[in-house]
């Protein structure tokens, strides 16, 4: 009965669980031939850190995507900004929020600068963004021309892409070894869960909406209730929760609501699925995508920030192909090049999956080359197995 | 040996619910310009997919024979070898291509492996002779004109050898200058024994050119005449081609239009900066509270520009004129500003500018006034939204599993009540609506009508535009019928007979 039940959802739902669990499997391979050293506390929370970055990155590519277009610029863009956070920061002695807040700025900025011609005159999104791939590349290398690398000596900023959060109840006895806070917060996050999974099915229960048969979902609650649970005992086991999951989380959850709960985000999902429809119901279509490339521009200063963080320094080649990362990411993750479809978890999932590929990869010591054609297959595979499912409805 | 180039027999062609073609005949003697007219809808256009292989063999019943030879044709492709041209109204140009590669594409001259440009431009400078263009091989199409470019088409046309031309109202775009010059030309071809079929609604210019005319209604073949041997004008043609009696499928309205104007559009011109033309010139009209006012016109006469340009002109023409909407006026510099204002267009083509395929029954209703279903800060409030849908697709009878099924699954006819639904949402006084019942079942049509007079019986107004004649008598109050961009007479419902629109629409 379950089983069967399972079966056909499975199959309906194919698209939806896919990523979820092509993730599932490639964390499971590796920690196989790893010997379970890629499942440790400590590469775990590596993952997930190298993973911050990219993921802001693929959030804001989602939208960039989903209108039908791109931006190439973000890579460099970042690599650029994170270098002006390192000049604020060390030449001009800005306080961290404020050196944060400035370089969000010039990213929305040169977000605008991007999208312009785009809304405007209807120059292609690939051609405007590869100017700003080349601009911003000439101008990392410019502000880093005179001093090379530079070392950024401030903890608090650092703190952003390498620090954890503090362990407010270390003095409690109980559960020794674990980051309590990180646990806590784990708990109640799957509270939250649990709680809005079981308010949501209600809901639609009320306006007589497909549900799941009630086996599966408490089936899917249990199953999604352990992995979480999982995941905050693998994190509670090291340093707790990086601040770079947190920056990532929040993020992703704001984009996320943005994208399913407001008119604003109908507005982009509608300007993507069609835009003369769009256009002739009334949707500003060219505000919306000027909208879309000033987010993408502030979140590439974000990604430069974390990214700076984690090396706590600027580098020349700082942001060197994350927007072909991202991108990918995004495609993984179900987002359709045709535009209208896709979504922020989604492609979260997808920069996960990617980002496990090469953390797994390394960790395995595979030589770089062979790490690039499997990157090359599994995207490609995924983008077929999308396009495949899709089509099969 | 018969003196038939062409010999169509008993062709009957079937779409899911709709019997396009019913036994249709169809004969074209050697070296004839044989006109082949019908109303919209008629099954021109599907007889002529059939002869160039669009529809495969197969997929129609009957035969087709030419030059005396059965001929099945899988493709395009193989209609071309034979010797059949064809130009559609649609040009298959490729504007950034010059005249001599788009005459020869697909059948470049080469010399060893390369292509030999000077061989081609010295061809294709003899084929524009005798079309008599003159223009360089070497200029891109998009420099053309319209007229000079079914020019070249029919110089491609020629130049694959074909022995049939058929060529689909290639002067609806064309002014008469360009008009004349291309019956001169198709005079010509058929002096050097090019046999031509000419579809076209201008009835003028079938009665000068065409040596047989054969009409076709509701898919079937209704009479062939011969110069010469029949009786042919102008009213017997247009008595063949409406023939039928209206049936009742129009549901009585009892509500009057009150006397209050609500739209009035003064002197409205439109020129179309991309095909270089005015295409809308010193138009007029009044549309009253309560009241279906009916566009009449032929495809592609300027009805859907109008209602285009009048709803914030999003395809950029440049307007002049007035309009005057509720007693203010109004200049409409986007969809949005005419969307507030009280105006809601549904357009002609649902699938491509109407409705969002990829989204669901909910989120297409509702996205014409999202903000309506959502708090101040912007945020959608579900309960409402579901709310909304819900209304919309109990009172319109759309059939849905649910109002989150993706509309691309849904039936043409529950599709276009979705598009409606949506305009509904916007709550607008004046809906203007474009082919309102294309390409659905005659249910779904009744259906619509009563919903249509629903709407009207509340007060709304309507402006229908259609380019089928009986839903126009059936339905509207008085009837605006356009030729060719300009305004050419408005009729009274009393008065109002298929007969006279199609003699207006044919005016200019």
């Amino acid at each position: 009965m379950l089983i069967n039940d399972l079966q056909t959802i499975v199959k309906k739902n194919a698209r939806n669980y896919s990523m979820f669990i092509a993730l599932v499997v490639i964390m499971i391979i590796f920690t196989i031939l790893s010997n379970g050293n890629f499942i440790s506390s400590r590469n775990i929370a590596n993952l997930i850190n190298q993973t911050g970055y990219i993921a802001v990155l693929a959030t804001g590519m989602t939208l960039v995507i989903i209108i039908r277009h791109i931006d190439l610029s973000v890579g460099f863009l970042s690599g650029f900004l994170g270098a002006v956070a390192a000049v604020l920061l060390t030449r001009f002695h800005f306080p961290v929020w404020l050196t944060i807040i400035s370089v969000m700025i010039f990213g929305g900025i040169a977000g605008f600068l991007t999208g312009l011609p785009v809304a405007s005159l209807g120059i292609p999104a690939f051609v405007s963004s590869l100017a700003g791939w080349l601009i911003y590349r000439g101008a990392l290398m410019l502000i880093t021309a005179s001093t090379g690398t530079i070392i950024i000596p401030n903890e608090t900023f650092n703190a952003i892409g390498t620090g954890y959060i503090p362990d407010l109840f270390y003095k409690i006895k109980l559960l020794p070894g674990l980051h309590k806070t990180t646990f806590l917060i784990g708990i109640i996050t799957m509270i939250i869960m649990i709680i809005s999974q079981i308010l949501s099915r209600k809901r639609k229960q009320r306006y007589n909406f497909e549900v799941l048969p009630f086996s599966i979902f408490i089936f899917q609650l249990i199953l999604l209730s352990a992995i979480m649970i999982y995941i905050t005992w693998i994190l509670s086991g090291y340093n707790g929760l990086s601040w770079t999951f947190v920056v990532m989380m929040a993020v992703v959850l704001l984009y996320d609501f943005i994208t399913r709960k407001t008119v604003f985000g109908r507005h982009i999902y509608a300007v993507g699925g069609n835009p003369e429809a769009a256009e002739l119901s009334g949707i500003n279509v060219k505000k919306i995508t000027l909208f879309v490339f000033i987010s993408m521009g502030i979140l590439s200063g974000l990604s430069g920030i974390l990214f700076t963080a984690r090396l706590k320094s600027a580098t020349p080649q700082a942001g060197t192909l994350f927007e072909l990362d991202a991108i990918a990411a995004c495609y993984i993750g179900g987002v359709s090049a045709a535009g209208g479809i896709g979504s922020i978890t989604g492609s979260l999932i997808g920069a996960l999956v990617y980002m496990s590929l090469m953390n797994g990869m390394n960790l395995l010591g595979t030589d770089i080359s062979l790490q690039y054609v499997i990157r090359g297959l599994v995207l490609v595979g995924a983008v077929i197995f999308d396009v495949a499912s899709r089509r099969r409805k | 040996m018969n003196n038939y180039i062409l010999e169509m027999k008993n062709i009957t062609k079937k779409f899911p619910g709709v019997l396009a073609l019913n036994d249709v005949n169809f004969s074209v003697k050697k070296g004839e310009i044989h006109c082949l007219v019908g109303e919209n809808g008629a099954g021109k256009s599907t007889l002529m997919k059939i002869l160039s292989g669009v529809y495969p063999h197969g997929q129609y019943e009957g035969s087709i024979f030419f030059d005396g030879k059965q001929v099945k044709f899988n493709s395009i492709k193989d209609s071309e070898i034979t010797g059949i041209g064809i130009i559609y109204q649609e040009l298959a140009l490729v504007p950034e291509m010059t005249v001599y590669e788009n005459i020869m594409l697909g059948h470049e001259i080469t010399k060893g492996i390369s292509i030999d440009i000077h061989e081609m431009i010295k061809v294709v400078s003899s084929l524009l002779e005798l079309v008599h263009l003159k223009i360089n091989p070497t200029e891109k199409i998009k420099e053309l004109g319209i007229g000079q470019q079914q020019l070249v088409e029919i110089a491609k046309a020629l130049y694959r050898k074909a022995k049939l031309l058929i060529l689909d109202e290639p002067t609806a775009a064309l002014n008469e200058d360009d008009c004349n010059n291309l019956l001169n030309i198709i005079r010509k071809l058929k002096n050097q024994g090019v046999t031509c079929i000419l579809i076209s609604h201008k009835l003028k210019e079938v009665l000068e050119i065409g040596e047989t005319i054969t009409v076709l209604r509701d898919g079937k073949t209704i009479c062939t005449l011969e110069k010469g041997k029949d009786e042919i004008s102008e009213q017997i043609l247009i008595k063949h081609m409406v023939g039928r009696s209206i049936e009742n499928i129009y549901p009585e309205r009892n509500t009057k239009p009150s006397e209050k104007i609500i739209l009035k559009i003064k002197d409205w011109n439109a020129i179309d900066l991309k095909k270089n033309r005015k295409i809308l010139d010193n138009i007029n009209i009044e549309v009253k509270e309560g009241e279906i006012v009916g566009l009449a016109g032929l495809v592609g006469s300027g009805r859907t520009e109008f209602a285009r340009s009048i709803f914030g002109n999003p395809d950029k023409f440049i307007v002049s004129g007035e309009i005057e909407f509720k007693n203010k006026s109004h200049k409409f510099n986007q969809p949005s500003s005419a969307i507030k204002a009280g105006i809601a267009y549904a357009s002609e083509d649902r699938k491509k500018n109407g409705l969002i395929l990829v989204q669901n029954v909910k989120n297409n209703i509702v996205i014409t006034n999202q903000k309506r279903v959502s708090n101040k800060i912007g945020i959608v409030i579900d309960e409402e939204e579901i709310l909304a849908a819900d209304t919309y697709v109990k009172s319109l009878k759309i059939k849905t599993p649910s109002i989150l099924q993706l509309v691309n699954y849904l039936s043409g006819g529950n599709q276009q009540k979705v598009s409606i639904a949506k305009w509904l949402f916007a709550s607008p006084s004046l809906l203007i609506l474009d082919e309102p019942t294309r390409g659905i079942d005659v249910g779904s049509k009744y259906e619509i009508y009563n919903i249509m007079n629903d709407l009207v019986s509340q007060g709304m107004s309507i402006i229908m535009i259609s380019s089928e004649l009986p839903e126009i008598l059936g339905m509207s109050d008085r009837i605006y019928v356009i030729s060719n961009g300009k305004l050419a007479g408005m009729l009274e419902k009393k008065e109002a007979t298929q007969e006279k629109i199609i003699e207006l629409a044919t005016m200019y």
